[in-house]
């Protein structure tokens, strides 16, 4: 995994909660055996007409936030299945960071990411950024205002950087102390766990995963 | 220190806390199918790495499978996906139910079915509704592609462990009223967002009175409430259905007297506080209709399609949105919404006690002209259950079509796909745009409103069906 320690890049946004993993990958992209391929399908139902042609409405399609590698959305982003192709996807497309806005309703808190597909995203060195509505309000008014606005995103000094024309606006953000750890160093998860091999092991020794159960490899 | 059900099993799982705070969580079980899992196998032979635990996984093709007779996948790139997770098991020593195996099916219904499945158990797979084995007082989530990698290589998954969230039915639910009603009323009432970060446990009188398969029902759904995890306390019905013949995995004779007293002790101490609680009251509760493309989008079969402005926990834009894609003005009864489509099937719904209810209400009845009705048993061993009960030919001289197991028009990855603009009554989970084909629109309803929409072409409160009350 590249380590992710700052990054600078062009903003996209789209203006919806709920987008589901249905909707970044949709399923008939997910037959494919390899871990490359995802990025021309992101989105794919909101980027390409019926006729296999770009849907030049699209935000994605629309030079240049054609190059962003900075999403912004509403709350609840990737909720759904729990695919990793969206993830691959995503990032496959370019896009280093997805920044959404944990919203309220009522005394409800409605989360920013659904929980798989956050972790799906740290796995694979996609930045996710919970910031609060408001906040996410600006960055959806710069966009707007100054198509193509640049961000960027220090990752060690947890803050966010929109450049705008009248000036820099800065944000600070929140990120779980192991998963920035992760990122900063550009640590695979497997060789991670694998250092506590004994631990395994010895834990193993007292504890019976077939629960009186039966292994699945006898015959039956 | 009182403990519920999920902290007992949690803490009886940790090998060991990590620095960040996460822990190194030990999995019992790990399923397999062939959509989430090639770039795994792909991963561990890059790595040079071996399954720890090859034993404790068991895989089956389900997504891509075509559930026509004859089984034979035309797509070249489903076929390769299919083809790759035999290949796969065949390599790193995995069993495996292909595409033609007699116990073939659903990954979420032959676990339960085959005794995979049982209390007590932490248990993953590359699949959202993994949720569903928690119905058996098991630990059970969906992960994604890379820690199905990371369970392979290392039979533990680093985890954070969740908040604990009890929701209490009471009351009593009327005849033709599900299980499925009491999870889409749920996933009405928190949205689908509600339960992010917590592991549900269902508890309360309806609950202890469903039957093992309607329990698995209810703890599917959990993650379109937004957890991953839903859990019921093991019980003399859980026990009764896991001692079931043909389950080979389960414990027999003394081992399973001796798992019993075990899982005895799992159930959540009366003193144990939950993070947060709910109370739903099922008395006079109606059948429940999905009429948006959010699973929270659900309302009773009595009521009319909302006002954009009603909708508790979704902004107008999105209601309007999932107005238009569905076709539907606020206002108009559900139950004048028409069908083009009937879907009985998917590992919600798609046990042998649901084909079972979906067939009292159809029996001696016809389809309606023009709907097209599709019954998919979840698995082979519930295809052949069904057809020894001849449940098969209740469907088939109904007009409907009697299909081989798999996910089939659940997610529509085979050929089972709605056409743009159809509409279907659907009881599997998701109703999100194109879930079921392009331009789609699904409603998500039990096997009876299903059934019954199929012979009046239209929704129809079931309980008010000939024999229901
Ligand atoms: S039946 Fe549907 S929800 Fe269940 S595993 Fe298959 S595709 Fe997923």
């Amino acid at each position: 995994m590249d380590p992710f320690t700052s990054h600078t890049g062009i903003v996209a946004t789209i203006d919806r909660a709920n987008i589901d993993t249905d909707q970044i990958m949709p399923k008939q992209f997910l037959k494919s055996i390899h871990r490359v391929g995802f990025g021309e399908h992101a989105f794919s139902d909101w980027r390409y007409l019926p006729d296999g042609s770009l849907n030049l409405d699209f935000i994605l399609n629309q030079p240049p936030c054609d190059k962003a590698t900075i999403l912004v959305a509403r709350n609840n982003f990737g909720c759904g299945s729990s695919r990793e192709h969206a993830v691959w996807g995503i990032t496959q497309f370019g896009f280093r960071v997805v920044i959404a806005p944990r919203a309220l309703d009522g005394d409800t808190v409605i989360p920013a990411f659904a929980d798989i597909f956050r972790n799906n995203s740290g796995k694979n060195g996609l930045l996710t950024i919970e910031l609060s509505e408001e906040e996410v309000e600006q960055i959806f008014q710069a966009a707007a205002a100054q198509p193509g606005i640049e961000m960027t995103v220090d990752l060690e000094a947890q803050t966010l950087t929109l450049h705008k024309k009248e000036g820099d606006a800065r944000m600070a953000f929140d990120i779980d102390a192991g998963l920035k750890d992760k990122l900063v160093k550009g640590l695979d998860d497997i060789a991670l766990t694998l250092q506590s091999e004994e631990e395994i092991a010895t834990f193993e020794a007292t504890h019976s995963p077939q629960l009186y159960g039966c292994t699945t490899n006898r015959e039956i | 220190m009182a403990k519920t059900l999920y902290d007992k099993i949690w803490d009886r799982h940790v090998v060991k806390t990590l620095p960040d705070g996460q822990v190194l969580l030990y999995i019992d079980r790990q399923l397999v199918h062939e959509v989430t899992s090639a770039q795994a196998f792909e991963g561990l032979r890059l790595a040079g790495r071996r399954p720890r635990h090859p034993e404790l996984h068991v895989a089956t093709a389900d997504h891509n499978v075509p559930t026509d007779e004859d089984r034979t996948i035309r797509d070249p790139i489903g076929r390769e996906s299919v083809e790759t997770l035999e290949r796969n098991c065949r390599e790193f020593g995995i069993r495996h139910y292909g595409i033609h195996d007699e116990w073939q099916g659903v990954v979420h219904i032959i676990g339960p079915e085959q005794g995979i499945t049982l209390p007590g158990i932490t248990m993953v797979c590359g699949d959202s509704h993994t949720a569903t084995h928690g119905a058996f007082g098991a630990i059970a989530f969906g992960i994604g592609t890379s820690e199905v990698e990371h369970v392979m290589a290392t039979q533990t998954i680093r985890q954070r462990k969740s908040k604990t969230f009890q929701v209490e039915y009471t009351g009593t639910l009327q005849p033709g009223v599900t299980a499925k009603d009491m999870v889409l009323r749920l996933i009405g009432e928190i949205g689908t967002a509600g339960g992010t970060g917590y592991a549900i446990e269902y508890t309360g009188a309806p609950v202890r009175a469903c039957s093992m398969e309607e329990r698995l029902t209810i703890c599917n759904m959990t993650i379109e409430g937004g957890a991953r995890v839903g859990m019921i306390a093991p019980d003399e019905t859980t026990f009764a259905y896991i001692a079931a013949e043909d389950r080979f995995f389960a414990p027999k004779g003394k081992d399973l007297e001796e798992a019993i007293a075990f899982w005895k002790t799992l159930p959540t101490d009366p003193e144990a506080v939950f993070d947060r609680t709910l109370t739903i009251d099922v008395d006079g509760m109606a059948p429940q209709v999905t009429w948006g493309t959010s699973p929270g989008m659900v309302t009773d079969i009595t009521c009319k399609v909302p006002q954009p402005d009603q909708v508790k926990g979704y902004a107008r834009a999105d209601v309007e949105k999932a107005l238009a894609y569905m076709g539907l003005t606020p206002g108009m009864p559900i139950a004048d919404i028409k069908v083009d489509v009937v879907f009985i099937g998917s590992c919600t719904n798609g046990r042998i006690e649901d084909l079972r209810h979906a067939a009292n209400i159809i029996r001696g009845h016809k389809v309606a002209d023009g709907v097209r009705t599709l019954v998919v048993p979840g698995s082979e061993a519930v295809r052949r259950q069904a057809e020894a009960e001849g449940l098969d030919r209740i469907f088939t001289e109904a007009g409907a079509e009697w299909r081989r197991a798999g996910c089939s028009m659940c997610l529509a990855m085979n050929p089972d796909k709605l056409a743009e603009g159809e509409r279907s009554a659907s009881t599997s989970n998701r109703n999100f745009e194109g879930r079921q084909g392009k331009g789609g629109r699904t409603h998500l309803v039990s096997p009876q409103m299903a059934a019954a929409a199929a012979v009046k072409g239209h929704f129809v409160d079931v309980r008010e069906w000939p024999g229901i009350a």
